[in-house]
């Protein structure tokens, strides 16, 4: 190595060990292009130098092609990113943004302020430590202000940036800077911010973004960079109980079993105890392992592979927890949820919950009500729809262990996933656990389900008849119904029009009660199989995740889907009971197959081609399918 | 969410590394996407490091283009061996046959069949349902609003209309039969933290990215270097021998090289932090459009 290089080797150590202090901050910012939030993201990255010539050349050129400002510079146009948004002048999603400065390294989470703003201001909010709030200074508190701060306090951010637009637009006015503060401090204070910093700025001009502006002197607090570099984030996670989230069980060879995962809160030690909540199981750390070598200690947002002193038995999903200061263990909780799918939220459809590294099979029991994100008011709502915001019961099918979010965030928040289409549909946070208050306890009984059956001389089971309206599945169940009863089995059908009549009687033809209907007749049919019966359901049953639900309530095998394939033309040339007249006519709605959609089985055990075979053929077939099963 | 006591570097290190970990206990058969370069070899890295003390528990792909530098591939080769790898190398073999290649055909024809539809072709022979890749959300506009679990249709489509939402570190790993995902570790890595971390991991990298004489040819004012010959020549061109290096590397016919003394990481690091253009301005794939790298991506190239 030369001299140059020597001086460059040492002027880049002593730049790399400043380098190593740095830390990092997420913020969102929120606020729409009128309020000049674009600017205000251009303006800090501008002024950190983290655009390149040649980004610059581009950003000229696409001003001068599609820009809204009359060929000058158009940050809107850095901040966009996706062609189809670009031309239709939209953004649609959350982009991030990166700077940095010699103190911090920054993530901007940049979220649009148009009518998708829940979905991707809760998605950016959900990893951001503090939020810069944009009010165009001519404007003052609006009702879109209220909305940012109401979902950035929903999702548990505790700092905010006022930041007070377009300074220069209305002469650098300390008073209308004022009225704006004291108009939002009156309004906060129904929020549980900590810490609510209100600064004039110009983004356009600079004022008040890197240093002091010299226009507004009447200002002593600090500028937005300055405090952005400066403000003391992620210390209460150190503070707070240890827990990690056990994310893969690491097994090289029979000597080594670590338990690999990222400590979500606390700090953990070797030494210490740790238990699993959910089973009691607890354990002494014996090390905490990483490639770098063994550590004595490691803190939140470490990923760290630990190995305990006893074997215990441990997998991805569990969470190991400080011994002293348990999570909440239930099956049952209240949380807040954010719906975030275009497909509905329908009561009592099963849909899974990511929590930590676990998935859980989760309904919602009881929709208490939803909140105007404008008002704060709170409304009675029988289903949620995209942007919803809902307080509610969630049942579980096994207890799982959780703390509430504003305690613990990472040990609070969870994702509903439906089981279909696999779409993310929901973001939720816990309030807290709920015990049972009905104590429903499963009865274990002596006399079990397979022991009815056996005293019967059959196996029990459901037929489920799925099928449009006039696909003959009531005729063909009737007769499969007839045969069995000839061969001496004991069966009962359960018929869609007969149990609307009675059990069902109450619920009506939206997606909301068809659910509810099916469930109940999954429920019923349940009891049934564990009576020892043959049950045949014949029900239209057009959703998928329903008939998958009442499929999950049996074991393996004991429920055959029978799909009754008959064209939807065949079936309204039948028209027996004259509805596809009236569904046609449009007196009927939500009529299956009309006018609301029947989703086919993509994987029915039987299949039957309802426009080509009798139904007498039909149930044979059925009955012959039973004996190869040797379910009869 | 932040901890004031882990240094930037760290933080992204093991959110990394969480990222690693979960689509490996969600995935049946992942994959990691090995294209030799600097993030690769971060990747690389955070994937030893996810994993120790248990070996690198997937396959490293590359989908050789045959046009790559020589001194990648030796590399390549060298690393799969010193740190007990599984390789795979995928080769589109209806490209080899008409003779596919960046001077006969273009950069953009010999990107689709060579790189594009080459890697759709692996994925769909192994059935890979996660595809780790280096992909950063700096590195270009499109890419600032990617996923760091990114879906992919049977057809490898990404729709950016229609992407999951993705919030806390809680990510959506179900996909049916046939869909996969492509997983960024390094969503959040700018190219200042790749050679920060580089350096202060001493994580090895191919040696084209330090300075040294090579033999370039000036095109479209950018310096290709001659890396074969295959690589013809026009009239009165002739390669001069220049003190360069590549702050990206690809296939090399299609890959520009500045000019620059930088033997030495601190060196390197140095330019960087006075550079003044952006690393992908050295790709000719770029050039075409705004937009261009977007419509590439929903084509499937990485």
């Amino acid at each position: 190595m030369d001299q140059r290089t020597d001086t460059v080797t040492a002027e880049i150590d002593v730049y790399l060990k400043t380098q190593e202090q740095k830390n990092l901050l997420r913020f969102i910012t929120c606020g729409s292009v009128d309020d000049g939030k674009s600017t205000f993201i251009g303006r800090l990255l501008w002024d950190s130098k983290l655009l390149f010539e040649d980004q610059l050349a581009t950003l000229t050129a696409e001003s001068k092609r599609v820009g809204t400002q009359n060929g000058e510079i158009d940050y809107a146009l850095l901040l966009d990113g996706l062609q189809a948004e670009r031309e239709q002048g939209i953004t649609i999603d959350v982009a991030y943004r990166f700077f940095a400065t010699d103190k911090r390294k920054f993530i901007v989470a940049d979220t649009p302020g148009h009518e998708q703003y829940t979905r991707n201001m809760v998605t950016g909010a959900s990893s951001a430590d503090l939020a810069v709030i944009l009010i165009d200074a001519r404007k003052g508190v609006l009702i879109q202000t209220m909305r940012h701060s109401y979902l950035v306090n929903l999702l548990g951010i505790k700092k905010v940036v006022l930041a007070v637009n377009k300074m220069d637009l209305v002469d650098y006015d300390e008073a209308v800077f004022e009225k704006i503060r004291s108009d939002y401090h009156t309004f906060a204070e129904q929020l549980d911010f900590e810490e609510i910093i209100p600064i004039p700025v110009s983004a356009l001009k600079g004022d008040n973004m890197i240093g002091a502006s010299k226009a507004m002197p009447w200002h002593n607090g600090s500028s937005v960079l300055d405090y952005l570099e400066n403000v003391e984030i992620g210390a209460e996670d150190l503070s707070r109980p240890f827990r990690m989230p056990v994310q893969w069980v690491n097994r090289p060879n029979l000597d080594f079993r670590g338990f690999s995962g990222t400590i979500a809160s606390g700090t953990v030690s070797v030494g210490d105890e740790i238990v699993e909540p959910a089973s009691g199981r607890s354990s002494r750390v014996a090390r905490i392992v990483t490639f770098d070598g063994d550590l004595d200690e490691a803190i939140a947002g470490q990923a760290v592979t630990l190995t305990l002193e006893d074997e215990i038995d441990i997998s991805r999903g569990d969470i190991l927890c400080a011994t002293k200061d348990r999570p909440s263990t239930a099956d049952q909780f209240e949380a807040k949820i954010v719906w975030m799918s275009s497909e509905p939220m329908l009561p009592s459809r099963t849909y899974l919950l990511k929590l930590g590294t676990g998935t859980t099979a989760a309904r919602i029991s009881d929709l208490k009500y939803t909140v105007n994100v404008n008002t704060m008011e709170h409304m009675a709502s029988k289903k949620l729809e995209l942007n919803d915001i809902a307080v509610c019961n969630l049942a579980l099918d096994k207890a799982i262990s959780f703390d509430p979010y504003s305690e613990i965030p990472a040990t609070g928040s969870f994702i509903l996933i439906d089981r279909f289409t696999n779409a993310t549909v929901a973001a939720g946070m816990i309030d807290f656990a709920l015990r049972r208050a009905e104590n429903i306890h499963w009865q274990s009984v002596d006399i079990h389900k397979d022991a009815r059956a056996e005293q019967k001389g059959q196996k029990a089971s459901v037929l489920w008849f799925t099928g449009l309206s006039g696909s003959g599945k009531s005729t063909i169940a009737n007769l499969v119904e007839k045969k069995l009863h000839a061969m001496n089995k004991h069966t009962y059908l359960l018929d869609g029009d007969n149990v609307r009549h009675g059990l069902n009687k109450d619920l009506g033809f939206t997606d909301a009660d068809r659910v509810e209907n099916i469930r109940r007749v999954g429920e019923t049919s349940k009891l049934m199989v564990d009576a020892g019966l043959i049950t045949l359901v014949s029900f239209i049953s057009p959703f998928r995740s329903e008939r998958q639900m009442a499929r999950g309530l049996l074991e393996d095998g004991e429920f055959l889907e029978v799909f009754v394939d008959t064209p939807l033309e065949i079936c309204e040339a039948r028209d027996i009971k004259g509805l596809y007249k009236k569904a046609r006519a449009g007196e009927i709605k939500n009529f299956t197959g009309i006018s609301s959609d029947y989703e086919r089985p993509e994987n029915a055990e039987i299949v039957i081609d309802g426009g080509r075979i009798s139904p007498e053929d039909a149930a044979d077939q059925i009955i012959e399918i039973l004996e190869r099963r040797k379910l009869i | 969410m932040s901890t004031s006591r882990l240094t930037h570097l760290r933080q992204l290190e093991a959110e990394s590394i969480h990222i690693f970990r979960e689509v490996v206990a969600e995935f049946e058969k992942p994959v990691m996407l090995y294209s030799i370069g600097k993030d690769s070899a971060v990747l690389l890295h955070l994937a030893r490091k996810a994993f120790y003390p248990s070996p690198v528990p997937f396959p490293l792909l590359h989908v050789d283009t045959t046009w790559k530098f020589r001194e990648m591939i030796h590399f390549r080769d060298t690393i799969v061996k010193d740190y007990g790898l599984e390789l795979l190398v995928h080769i589109n073999p209806d490209g080899v046959k008409q003779g596919v290649g960046p001077f006969t055909h273009g950069s953009a024809l010999h990107t689709d069949v060579m790189k594009t539809e080459a890697l759709k072709q692996a994925l769909n022979q192994y059935k890979f349902d996660a595809a780790f890749g280096g992909a950063r959300r700096d590195e270009e506009a499109s890419r600032a609003k990617e996923r760091v679990f990114s879906f992919r249709n049977e057809a490898h489509r990404w729709d950016p209309k229609n992407q999951r939402p993705e919030l806390w570190n809680l990510y959506n790993g179900r996909v049916r039969k046939g869909e996969s995902i492509r997983a960024f570790p390094l969503s959040n890595w700018t190219e200042l933290d790749i050679w920060q971390y580089i350096y202060m991991e001493n994580i090895p990298i191919v040696p084209l990215y330090y300075a040294a004489e090579r033999p370039v040819v000036e095109r479209e004012g950018m310096l290709i270097m001659v890396d074969d010959d295959r690589m013809p020549l026009n009239d009165g061109e002739t390669p001069m021998m220049k003190s360069v290096r590549f702050r990206t590397l690809g296939c090399y016919p299609l890959t520009g090289a500045i000019e620059s003394t930088a033997s030495t990481l601190p060196e390197i690091i140095q330019e960087m932090l006075v550079a003044r253009t952006s690393e992908r301005q050295g790709r000719l794939i770029d050039k075409d459009q705004a937009g261009s790298m977007e419509k590439k991506k929903q084509e499937g190239y990485f």
